[in-house]
């Protein structure tokens, strides 16, 4: 396939561009493979410089278009240009609604011309294959390629581990991805249990997933586990190698927690298609506690009413909460979070083990597990150790990110396996964040870039479905990590939270409602005018440097959060 | 005192308000004249002002003692059991009569003695001069003048004294006015801004009925509006819903007819009236304090009780206000009813919104003195000081004050003052402890002697302030008339946690990037000046400057601040105590506290040796 064949229209002049808060810009629209841009005529229209739109394509949501035929005929006049002519003739306005929720407008003249950039775009915008996406193109000078994509190699996990406790060990049983399509190629599992018991096991699980480490509690040894659904099924089977390898995990005497993030009644309903849950009678250590989080298409569906709530500015007070209310999302915060302070509560207050799973183990099973070890582990509160916490518990971990961030919240597409499961978990976090301001070293910018580019992105990271498809596509050595960008000292600084200080306590959120926000930042990012809240975020960074640079820089601070982000707007100066 | 029959019960317990499994803490109850204490085991205090007890009630006896609930008007709800019944209903009967005071003197404010010597008290009540305010703004001037109509109080009681009106406006013309307004209460100056040489003014609804005129009243409207030299044309705000001020006409009241009026632009704005606003917050509350609240329950609950659209309204009153002055330089005329509850806050709001000075910490203190206090918001009434109707009570006052925070969460750094000031500030309203908000009007609090045998609130606060101060505060907010343009969308008003669980520790954030950047910036100023003091102890020493010294000593103290400014961070984020557990947690951050779910008791009976901390101390106290 060519890109070319999907351009109709490659360039249209006198593109009226005009997005909510800021001026419009007029300026010549241009088409590439991936990208939207649109420079304006220098001295045209007043604008001192020139404004750009450099827009990724794949951030592209959603493509409306509206044409007006003016019916008219307009004589031109002798100092008209036949531009002029044209624009009184017909035009069309598209507005695009991206991934990253900004919705821009383009006015464009001529009727056809614009038909021609809207189907271009919705074309390119539908690529699915993964290796004609841009990360495969993109080649920034500062960047080596092999960069980023070997800094969290979960053998460096597993050593912290080994140091205190030789009960576990680290198993490439899973090198070619036969025993579980979807995990990496290594795994920690008991030390005590074979590579044949585990392979066995896989066999008793859900896309093969069988249980494994997911985090140590070092303050008492205890261990978070996360696995597909056992295949009971409607005869209620058995598997001895299984139960082996969950009962290794427990000293004799000991009790452990599986939590379920689905409801009794679901996990029962689920044997009738071949799943199920573990009974007593097979784990006797184990008590199953059900957590039903909401995932899939409901989940979706919730984002999808949540952002069109949030984009009706003339809705009355009452009509705001009740919509507020009845799409659901903050109660799936509420959920989320709760659940996973039942997980860590298990292991550091009950020092109980923990096995977190669902039905296939890859959404809300991870939600849990990676919100969970933000609550506990004071490492995963630093801006690389969040990292490494999403390589492994997202990213390895074989959360389906190409299927579930396929579309966002604009799209009219039919909803095929979409859910914002991981946008729900950044939510989480910066939940966390609002209630310890202190203890994350990062702030809200780097839960939005991940949030950026989780759905349209110039890296590699969060390309694929699992490792197994990144082997394939042969991600790690043909894209650049997103990692190395955004540990480019210049870029880190961006993320840092001034106000952090290590704090090695477990941070226990309150999950009241009334302490429950719903995330202004995210959800209004495009639409509030943000500028006096990010000065004072701008002033309390001055503050806390304790230097004395002019608090007028601050006024910048919007433009240069937007011309860090390339898709949006880029000022040149000239 | 012959109110208290037992002024202490031992083993009483006070029960976490929102546990399901009622998780509490023992400890012992006293009763004082003024308070009632509980000190718990492990010797925490909770002081509760009798005047802060809204209601006290006494449940069923149970199995454990008789429950005893205070609620009070900062919005801290305590249960208590009381293991004998007639302890609990002596401490019932004392609080009932402690708390419902039936006359002035018996208040607070008249025992309170902070020790302070009598030309302190005088110079204190002296802090916030209304004259000095009105000079300010710019009056008396050519358009204004000040009248001397109301100097006894004889034309409208519930006035102040002091009353500023177009220059125009003669003494017949005031008297025929404020005789064809409800309570007497005419147009008089509420706000004057220079730039725009436009007013805010304020009366009560005129006794139009369905037909009846006032010349006197159309007169004291044409002086208005001529007194405003940039715009003849003048807004009539009447803040209430149309079809309440419509029924108002039946009863000989009503508002202004456009046709008998000239040059004036009618507009009502609907805010509702003190008895939809004090059920709106019943619900609120009971939202709010409902157990084990669902997030679908808590947003449904807010959207009926119907408290954000109240704010939303009072708001957009005062943004309408203010785009008539500073878009078309005109003067507005608001009232509502009686001109002392939605009339109050709409011109308050208003006049922060145009007028820097009112959003730093002295200004707001005169905004409230001006068109709270002086101008007859009903605080003895609206705030049940006194025992006494209880239809009076509404919560006009708190609904500003939470305009202004919702302002503050929008402008970080337009306001000198933080969320404690309001906080502080709606504490002391209720506490009748401080001479300030006590009476219903100037008249009353002038017959009560209230400068004589009380205290000012003003220079406690300005004491401490400190504690009230925005960091944040910037001052390219703080020239003269910066204007605030507030965006009253729906979504931009959140429900505040912070004055309605202000007691419930376990809701808040468990850091404040408040107080920490206090002490930062605090720090930093003090490091500063120490650089300068020891840079001119340097000069001193060396007689001329020794530029190599200092550039050395420059650049060994910059770093310092970097160095110096943790402690106060570590200071304030770990006050470490171990709760009851061997588990270190950030205080009121356990999850206990949290009530993740209820299975605490699923635990102990899978696991029995496992005692969870909660499950501890309620068998322990059984």
């Amino acid at each position: 396939m060519e890109f070319s064949e999907l351009i109709k229209t490659a360039t249209v002049e006198s593109v009226l561009l005009s997005c909510a808060g800021l001026p419009p810009v007029r300026g010549t629209l241009c088409i590439t493979s991936h990208h939207l841009l649109l420079s304006s005529c220098p001295g045209g229209d007043g604008q001192p410089g020139t404004m750009e739109l450099w827009l990724l394509i794949r951030n592209v949501d959603a493509v409306e278009k509206r044409v007006q035929n003016l019916g008219w005929y307009q004589p031109p006049r002798t100092n008209d240009s036949p531009r002029d002519t044209r624009l009184a003739g017909s035009s069309g306005t598209i507005t695009l609604r991206c991934k990253d929720l900004k919705v821009l407008q383009l006015e464009i003249p001529g009727m056809e011309e614009c038909l021609n950039i809207a189907s271009s775009i919705e074309a390119l915008s539908s690529v699915d294959s993964v290796m004609m996406m841009y990360p495969f193109f993109y080649r920034p000078q500062d960047l080596r390629l092999e960069e980023g994509w070997h800094l969290f190699p979960l053998e460096q996990y597993f050593q912290q581990i080994a140091a205190q406790t030789s009960q576990w060990r680290l198993s490439d049983l899973n090198r070619d991805f036969t025993t579980c399509p979807t995990y990496p190629a290594d795994v920690i599992v008991p030390a005590a249990v074979s590579d044949d018991t585990l392979r066995r096991a896989a066999r008793f699980r859900q896309g093969g997933r069988f249980p494994v480490l997911s985090y140590y509690h070092p303050r008492n040894g205890t261990v978070l586990l996360r696995s597909s659904q056992p295949l009971t099924g409607p005869n209620r089977k058995r598997c001895p190698e299984d139960e082996v390898l969950l009962g290794m995990v427990l000293d004799e005497g000991e009790r452990g927690f599986i939590i379920d993030t689905r409801s009794a009644q679901a996990a029962k309903q689920a044997r009738m298609t071949g799943g199920g849950t573990e009974p007593k009678s097979s784990y006797p250590q184990w008590k199953r506690l059900h957590r039903p989080l909401e995932r899939g298409r409901p989940l979706q569906e919730s984002f999808i009413k949540l952002v069109e709530a949030c984009n009706d500015a003339s809705l009355s007070m009452d009509r705001w909460l009740s919509r507020l209310e009845s799409c659901r999302w903050l109660s799936h915060v509420k959920a989320a979070l709760s659940t996973a302070c039942l997980a860590a509560q298990c292991l550091d207050r009950e020092e109980a083990s923990v096995l977190v799973h669902g039905a296939e183990g890859t959404d809300t099973t991870l939600l849990v597990t990676a919100l969970a070890q933000v609550i506990l582990d004071p490492g995963c509160r630093t801006v690389v150790g969040f990292q490494g916490l999403l390589e492994r518990e997202w990213i390895e971990a074989g959360h389906p990110f190409h299927l579930r961030c396929a579309r966002s919240a604009y799209s009219h597409a039919r909803l095929k396996q979409e859910a914002p499961l991981f946008l729900l978990f950044l939510d989480c976090v910066w939940q966390l964040s609002r209630q310890f301001p202190f203890s994350l070293e990062f702030g809200e910018s780097l839960l939005l870039t991940l949030f950026d580019n989780a759905y349209a992105s110039d890296y590699g990271t969060f390309l694929c479905n699992n490792e197994k498809e990144r082997c394939l596509c042969k991600v790690k050595e043909n894209t650049h990590s997103l990692w190395a960008w955004l540990n480019q000292p210049e870029e880190k600084k961006k993320y840092l939270n001034p106000l952090y200080s290590h704090n090695p306590l477990v941070i226990w959120p309150s999950v009241e409602p009334q302490s429950i926000q719903l995330w202004q930042g995210l959800f209004f990012r495009w639409i509030r005018p943000s500028q006096y809240l990010d000065e004072a975020r701008a002033e309390m960074q001055r503050l806390v440097e304790g230097n004395e640079a002019p608090a007028k820089e601050s006024a910048g601070s919007r433009l240069s959060r937007s011309l860090s982000d390339p898709a949006a707007w880029t000022e040149n100066e000239r | 005192m012959e109110h208290i029959r037992t002024t202490k019960v031992e083993q009483v317990k006070l029960l976490d308000r929102f546990s399901t499994s009622n998780k509490s803490l023992t400890g012992t109850l006293y009763l004082t004249a003024t308070h009632l204490l509980f000190i718990d085991s492990s010797r925490r205090e909770t002081w509760i002002l009798h005047h802060h007890i809204a209601a006290v009630e006494k449940l069923p006896l149970t199995t454990s003692g008789c429950p005893l609930v205070i609620q009070c008007k900062n919005f801290r709800i305590v249960h208590f059991v009381v293991p004998r019944e007639r302890d609990c209903h002596d401490v019932y009967n004392s609080l009932l009569q402690l708390s419902r005071t039936a006359k002035y003197e018996e208040l607070y404010a008249f025992s309170y003695n902070p020790k302070q010597n009598e030309s302190e008290q005088v110079k204190g009540w002296q802090l916030i001069d209304l004259a000095e305010e009105y000079k300010r703004m710019g009056v008396p001037n050519d358009y204004w003048q000040l009248s001397d109509a109301n100097r006894d109080y004889k034309i409208c009681e519930t006035y102040p004294r002091d009353l500023y009106v177009p220059r125009t406006a003669s003494k017949p013309i005031i008297v025929g006015s404020s005789k064809f307004r409800s309570k007497g209460r005419f147009p008089v100056l509420s706000y004057y801004h220079k730039d725009k040489k436009a007013a805010i003014c304020r009366c009560s609804q005129p006794l139009s009925g369905f037909s009846a005129r006032c010349l006197e009243d159309e007169h004291m409207l044409q002086a208005i509006s001529k007194a405003n030299p940039s715009n003849r044309y003048m807004y009539v705000m009447d803040t209430r819903p149309k079809l309440n001020a419509m029924a108002n006409r039946a009863a000989g009241k009503g508002y202004e007819n456009e046709d008998n009026y000239s040059n004036i632009r009618f507009q009502f704005v609907g805010i509702e009236n003190i008895h939809v606003m004090r059920s709106s917050l019943q619900k609120l509350l009971e939202v709010s304090g409902t157990k084990g609240l669902s997030v679908n329950d808590f947003l449904s609950g807010l959207e009926s009780s119907g408290w954000l659209r109240h704010i939303k309204a009072v708001l957009d009153a005062a943004v309408f206000l203010v785009k008539a002055i500073a878009v078309e330089s005109a003067s507005v005329l608001v009232h509502c009813s009686d001109g002392w509850d939605r009339t109050s806050q709409v011109c308050s709001l208003g006049a922060l919104l145009l007028d820097s000075y009112y959003r730093t910490i002295k200004g707001f203190m005169v905004l409230i003195e001006k068109d709270w206090i002086s101008f007859g918001h009903k605080f003895s009434d609206r705030c049940c000081q006194l025992d006494g109707d209880p239809k009076e009570i509404s919560p006009v006052f708190t609904q500003f004050l939470e305009s202004v925070w919702n302002l503050m969460e929008q402008f970080p750094q337009a306001f000198e003052y933080n969320e404690a000031f309001l906080l502080q500030i709606h504490e002391h309203v209720h506490s009748c402890q401080f001479g300030n908000f006590l009476g219903n009007c100037q008249k009353e609090r002038e017959e009560l002697k209230l400068k004589e045998k009380t205290y000012s609130l003003w220079p406690f606060l300005l004491d401490e302030q400190k504690k009230y101060q925005n960091p944040l505060y910037s001052p390219d907010f703080s020239p003269e008339l910066t204007l605030l343009e507030p965006n009253t969308v729906s979504f931009n008003f959140k429900f505040w946690r912070n004055m309605y669980h202000q007691f419930d520790r376990s809701m808040h954030p468990r850091q404040s990037v408040y107080d920490l950047i206090m002490n930062m910036s605090e720090q930093n100023k003090q490091l500063e000046k120490d650089i300068k003091e020891l840079e001119a102890k340097i000069k001193q020493k060396n007689g001329q400057p020794d530029a190599v010294l200092m550039k050395e000593h420059q650049q060994s103290a910059h770093p310092a601040p970097m160095a110096l400014k943790t402690p106060p961070c570590f200071k304030k984020e770990q006050p470490l105590i171990p709760v009851n557990d061997a588990v270190r947690t950030i205080e009121g951050s356990n999850t206990a506290d949290n009530r993740y779910s209820e299975f605490m008791e699923e635990f102990s009976k899978a696991e029995p040796a496992v005692v969870s901390l909660e499950y501890g101390v309620a068998r322990m106290t059984c």
